[in-house]
């Protein structure tokens, strides 16, 4: 059995008193507690500053510069959605940006990276291009995924990006297999898998992380823990709402990490891809991070308080960490505008992209349906 | 030529694959030490070890996954379900899976994968071991589905499957494993997907069956001769796709069809092809298409009703004799 990680953060406890069977305990939307919350605010701020001064500046702007593309990016999306050039379910990563760069960041180029319908942010940090995201989003020929997959399947192959999936938890097994290819072949490079909280009650879950743990695969699972699976909060959904303890259930190592800080991903996410390629061991990582947007893009959003969502955007994660940079002199505000007018110009690059690639051509509806068509 | 049974040819086609190609591995529940659950895999651990030949724990979703998974990176894995009523548990994973994975990545992720195992009825096993699902996974698109009859085809057909870069699902039928044929000595004899078989030439009707039905069918024709009528039997072999022009050109020789399965009519296959060769060769036809599928019921444990539940020779025969005005 592995050796079980210290959490570097208390993790929220089981609620203390089990509501009795068959009736539901009325709680409000916000199920942290501010003075608590502000408290770690504090040592979290430590907590970056430190990291800090273990990296190089170059990698840190990288990483800045990749969560303000997201943001502006997913910005970008919202007004575009709201003008009819996007369709269907778009899903925003607003205010998870640390979670898919912190992470990603962390990895290696030839590593593979899969996630849910959730997925520019990990697409973006793995180096898809803005322009072909974007056009993906418009249903245009030049997308990743050729205007067949849409915002919620996102492929990119060069770059080791192996889709955004729209079933909740669809991804976990197979990213599961991907790790067992990995192994099987011999290579040492590892999976790493995202999803959010509510795929934890999929069954698919535990059955993976059975899988993973009893062949020692070298699968990084995280835990994209935004607190809710649409408008349903975790505590409604979960009788036991620690997601990291999970890991316990196979022997898994696990960590329970804050999502809105990109260095504190970015460490655990370090110290699960040694483990998966020196020792071949998956890991669980929960990351509680929170969407800042609606679930969709027609989500009413009637589920939880403006003063929550405010709560949380007070640890913005692109907030905290220009912050920090500026706190400990690696950036000033020449350099924030700097990567912001850079960031701009690849966003209105990517509109101007998506808008002028042409649509699918017709015979493109029976194309890519098998890969040794027969007859 | 070798006379063995399906059982052997399937092994033969798994021990031959495996040697050929490193990619392919074989996983699924009772696979390795217990040999099988059906002895299909007899003796594979022993030769390939554990890294080809992998037991996996009850957990149907999870390894069609993983195994989905392993093929969007280059490998190429045979699943088995220890019988395909169980398959019901990873059809997410099939059909929202390995089916659209392809498409949705505008091209950049193919699916090398067999998902193999029985299907249909076996003996006395009652309603949720009995289940012919031929028709669920042949109405994806993004999927293959094969459907062997003789000890040549599950071999030929299965080293196509493993060799093909699609998902195919491969379905075997418990009653048949023990099937005795002849099956060429050579090492590379393949049979294409995609293409039907006239197992037996005729003139006065078409009977078109798969999988069980095949050897009834045969037999049914038989009969018929000894009554003076001639009845060729098509084996489509590869539901998806379908060699409809195969089946077409009979009825425009035959002009008479009947259509035997052992699954549920109710839009299964045999309503399919119906439709098809209504679609097609309407003015051929001299009678209307007839059907015998297995009852529109969930399969009963009792000896008496599970026999009623079937497709018989006697049933086949008659049908015939009806679309011949007979
Ligand atoms: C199997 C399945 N059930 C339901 C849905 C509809 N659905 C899409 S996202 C979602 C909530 C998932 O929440 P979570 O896993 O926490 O991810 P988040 O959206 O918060 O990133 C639901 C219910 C689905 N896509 N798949
Ligand atoms: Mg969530």
């Amino acid at each position: 059995m592995s050796e079980l990680k210290v959490k570097p953060l208390k993790p929220r406890g089981p609620s203390a008193a089990p509501a009795s069977a068959g009736v539901v305990t009325e709680r409000g939307p916000d199920e942290i507690d501010q003075a608590e919350l502000r408290a770690e605010h504090q040592e979290r701020q430590q907590h970056l500053h430190a990291s800090i001064e273990g990296l190089e500046r170059e990698t840190l702007l990288n990483m800045l510069s990749q969560m303000v593309l997201i943001r502006r990016f997913e910005e970008k999306a919202a007004e575009a959605y709201t003008l009819g050039k996007i369709g269907g379910f778009c899903h925003l990563y607003i205010g998870q940006e640390a979670v898919a760069v912190g992470s990603i960041a962390a990895l290696r180029p030839d590593d593979y990276v899969m996630t849910s319908y959730r997925d520019h942010g990990h697409a973006l940090a793995r180096g898809t291009s803005p322009d072909e995201v974007m056009a993906e989003l418009f249903g245009k020929a030049g997308g990743c995924s050729a205007g067949k997959g849409g915002s919620m399947h996102l492929f990119d192959r060069d770059n080791h990006f192996l889709g955004g999936h729209a079933i909740v938890g669809g991804q976990i097994p197979l990213a599961t297999g991907v790790a067992f290819a990995a192994k099987y072949k011999g290579t040492d490079q590892v999976s790493c898998v995202y999803f959010g909280e509510a795929a934890v009650n999929q069954g698919v879950f535990h059955e993976s992380l059975n899988m993973a743990q009893l062949w020692k695969l070298p699968c990084i699972y995280i835990c994209e823990n935004n607190q809710y699976g649409m408008g349903t909060a975790l505590k409604r959904a979960m009788s036991l709402s620690d997601v990291s303890q999970k890991a316990c259930a196979y022997g898994m190592a696990s960590e329970f990490v804050d999502g809105m800080d990109v260095l504190a991903v970015y460490e655990a996410t370090r110290r699960a891809a040694a483990r998966a390629r020196k020792e071949s061991q998956p890991s669980l990582i929960e990351v509680r991070t929170y969407r800042f947007m609606g679930h969709s893009m027609s989500d009413p959003g009637n589920y939880r308080t403006r003063a929550e969502i405010e709560k949380y955007q007070e640890r913005d994660p692109v907030k905290v960490f220009i912050e920090s940079l500026k706190q400990k002199q690696i950036v000033d505000d020449a350099t924030i505008k700097e990567i912001e007018d850079r960031v701009r110009a690849q966003v209105e690059h990517a509109i101007k992209f998506a808008d002028s690639s042409p649509e699918p051509a017709p015979e493109e509806l029976h194309t890519h349906i098998y890969a040794n068509p027969i007859k | 030529m070798a006379v063995i049974t399906i059982r052997e040819a399937l092994n033969q086609a798994l021990r031959e694959e495996l040697e050929r190609d490193e990619n392919v591995f074989l996983m699924g529940e009772e696979v390795g030490a217990y040999q099988g659950a059906y002895k299909v895999s007899k003796g594979l651990l022993e030769e390939f070890g554990e890294k080809r030949v992998i037991d996996s724990p009850i957990t149907e979703l999870g390894f069609a996954g993983l195994g989905v998974g392993a093929a969007m990176v280059g490998l190429r894995p045979v699943i088995e379900f220890m019988t395909f009523n169980f398959s019901i548990l990873a059809t997410d994973q099939i059909i929202n899976s390995a089916a659209k994975m392809l498409y949705m990545s505008g091209g950049q992720f193919k699916i090398p994968i067999v998902f193999r195992g029985p299907n249909g009825s076996a003996y006395q096993v009652s309603s949720q071991h009995s289940q012919a699902l031929e028709s669920w996974y042949a109405h994806f698109p993004g999927i293959k589905v094969v459907m062997p009859s003789t000890p040549a085809d599950a071999k030929g057909l299965l080293k196509s499957a493993i060799r093909d870069d699609d998902p195919v699902i491969f379905l075997e039928q418990e009653r048949m494993y023990g099937l005795k044929g002849e099956v060429p000595d050579d090492g590379d004899f393949t049979i294409p997907l995609g293409v039907a078989e006239v197992k037996r030439e005729g003139t006065d009707a078409t009977i078109v069956a798969r999988s069980l039905t095949v050897p009834l069918a045969l037999k049914a024709a038989e009969e018929l001769e000894k009554q003076g009528v001639s009845v060729e039997v098509i084996d489509p072999r590869t539901i998806r796709p379908l060699d409809i022009e195969t089946i077409i050109k009979s009825v425009q020789k035959t002009n008479r069809v009947v259509i035997a399965e052992e699954s549920h009519p109710f839009c299964g296959v045999g309503a399919e092809l119906s439709a098809q060769i209504m679609e097609r060769a309407f003015d051929y036809l001299d009678a209307p298409v007839k059907r015998i599928s297995g009852a529109d019921a969930p399969m009963p444990y009792a000896k008496n009703l599970e026999k009623l539940a079937l497709p018989d020779i006697e049933r086949i025969i008659a049908a015939v004799r009806e679309v011949a005005y007979l």
